[in-house]
């Protein structure tokens, strides 16, 4: 739940007064334009920036002492992929928590994270550094990890930018899964195409929160067209396009 | 030879030799998630800020009526500095509009500056002792008692301890410190573990190393080991190898060559083995990557031989001269 969230950078808000309580077991979309604060939303909730203003609780309790409970897929650009880690070393940082402080790794969380990395397919690859993997691989890796964290809240930026076929496949399997465990997942996603498709509830931010609810009222012309501004043109037949 | 094995079997100089081997390898485990954690740099800066804490120290000690030389005194002043230091590089890159890079060269430059100014007021001073802290610029064997060796060597053991005790924390935090915040990891307090570790390398370094040189123990054997292999364990483990063999080589040869900076030849020592790590690593050496590439030209080469064959081949059935004048203009 956030509730009045404002995040500022440099005295610019990049976002304004957020407020959104999401439903328990629900794949939620977070759409809006570059730079609609998007990634910020995410981060805030981590307690990776800090908010200037409102709050945000995670399940009933204030974020700052429930943080564990946070499943988290990066953007894929904000890793290095020269770091001396193989795929399945990677997974297995997902179990780090459960493993606890200084305990090493052992060889049951090894098997743990390989069967994480087996269900994204990707048993025959555990040994690979990542910067080996292919795009699509290096995203089901984060994904695999993300599962072994076994969290109650995912969040996950852009985790179907830029994959194959087989991989957003995969992908949204896994978000079935997560949804028909009760998780609640919250996705940035740049694809509108796909968006009612995929997920069940719709975040719509430019900065601030333009409108959010169940897919079926929130998708619509309207409220796409106020998110998105001038950089959305309805096509005839209904279809619309955004153009950056 | 048998000089040689004299000089070095000495009590003092195999408790120094002891000490140098172990201080190498707990500065490559610091210096292996310095470089992962993108802190090379910073490393050199904590190395320089070092010299205002030494010779505030040497100061402080003798306004207290202490000898100027206690080395507890200036070792905590250099670690002191040093922590000045990182506090004013991340204050600079976070607070202001100059680049990281800047904030760095700037905290060197300035406390660099600071050190030299002071300790031309400690060498003014007509007291005992002072002529020793110019040996903290690029340390020296020979300045060092049994019992100094011992407490590098104890406090070397236990960086090296508490960096594998933390190992893959640091991991996790040098690869992905988002996702450490996420999981509910102090990622700020690991961050200051980390330099915390850095500062107590350098520290302990001053004597042996020298301040100026610090840097190199602390990246050279992790860079030298990154190129063996793609396993953070295997790296963590051949950098501390390499460090130690640095250590002992470099501390070995100072003591048995009377006018050789004990820092100039463990750097010399962990360079070399850079250079041969860069050079013939497997995979990731010059010379393996030199090898792949040239059989990828070479397989190039051949097909295109093979695809202009064809086409001459095609040219002369169809009777047209230009299949021939393709496979003439290709040397």
């Amino acid at each position: 739940m956030v509730d009045g969230l404002t995040v500022t950078y440099g005295g610019k808000p990049a976002l304004e007064d957020v407020s959104y309580t999401a439903p328990p077991g629900g794949l939620v979309a977070v759409v809006g334009p570059n730079g609609a604060g998007k990634s910020t939303f995410i981060k805030a909730v981590m307690g990776q920036v800090s908010a200037t203003a409102g709050e945000i609780a995670l399940f009933g309790k204030s974020a700052r002492s429930n943080r564990s409970v946070v499943g988290y897929v990066p953007q894929r650009t904000s890793v290095d992929w020269d770091f001396p880690v193989s795929a399945l070393d990677v997974v297995t940082m997902g179990l780090y928590r459960r493993i606890g402080w200084l305990w090493p790794v052992r060889a049951k969380h090894r098997r743990q994270a390989f069967g994480y990395l087996d269900r994204m397919g990707l048993a025959d690859y555990a040994d690979r550094q990542i910067g080996q993997l292919s795009g699509g691989q290096q995203q089901r890796v984060f994904l695999a990890r993300a599962l072994a964290q076994d969290a109650d809240l995912y969040l996950m930026d852009e985790p179907l930018a830029g994959v194959d076929a087989k991989t957003e496949r995969t992908i949204i399997g896994v978000l079935q899964d997560l949804k028909d465990e009760g998780r609640s997942v919250f996705v940035v996603h740049h694809d509108l195409r796909t968006v009612p498709e995929y997920f069940d509830h719709l975040m719509l931010l430019n900065t601030r929160l333009v409108a959010a609810g169940p897919m079926s009222e929130t998708f619509t012309v309207a409220n796409l067209q106020q998110t998105y501004g001038g950089h959305m043109a309805v096509l005839p037949g209904g279809a619309t396009a955004v153009v950056d | 030879m048998a000089e040689i094995v004299r000089l070095l079997s000495s009590y003092n100089t195999a408790v120094v030799l002891l000490a140098a081997t172990l201080l190498g390898a707990a500065g490559a485990v610091a210096g292996t998630f310095a470089l992962l954690h993108k802190r090379s740099l910073v490393s050199d800066a904590i190395g320089h800020a070092a010299l205002p804490g030494i010779a505030g120290g040497f100061l402080v000690a003798l306004a207290f009526g202490f000898d100027g030389r206690n080395l507890a005194i200036l070792l905590s002043g250099a670690a002191l500095s040093g922590a000045l230091a990182t506090v004013m590089i991340s204050w600079i890159a976070s607070q202001t509009r100059l680049s990281e890079d800047t904030a760095i060269a700037t905290a060197l430059a300035v406390f660099f500056g600071l050190g030299a100014v002071l300790l031309s007021v400690v060498q003014s001073l007509q007291v005992s002792g002072q002529a020793g802290l110019d040996s903290f610029l690029l340390g020296t064997t020979a300045a060092i008692s049994a019992r100094e060796a011992g407490t590098i060597a104890v406090m070397a053991l236990l960086v090296a301890l508490v960096g594998l005790g933390l190992f893959k924390e640091f991991r996790l935090l040098t690869f992905d410190a988002a996702f450490a915040g996420a999981m509910g990891y102090p990622v700020r307090a690991l961050d200051l573990g980390l330099m915390a570790l850095l500062l107590l390398v350098v520290a302990l370094g001053l004597k042996t190393v020298g301040l100026i040189l610090i840097v190199a123990i602390v990246i050279l054997p992790p860079a030298a080991a990154r190129f063996w292999t793609d396993r953070l364990g295997a790296m963590t483990a051949l950098a501390a190898l390499f460090g130690a063999g640095a250590g002992a080589v470099g501390a070995g040869a100072s003591a048995v060559l009377d006018d050789l900076p004990t820092g100039g030849a463990i750097v010399m020592t962990a360079g070399a083995l850079l250079l041969i790590s860069l050079v013939a690593a497997p995979r990731r050496g010059l010379v393996a990557q030199g090898v792949v590439a040239a059989r990828f030209r070479l397989a190039r080469r051949r097909e295109a031989r093979a695809r202009s064959g064809q086409g001459l081949g095609q040219g002369l059935g169809q009777g047209s001269g230009q299949g021939t004048g393709e496979g003439r203009a290709r040397p």
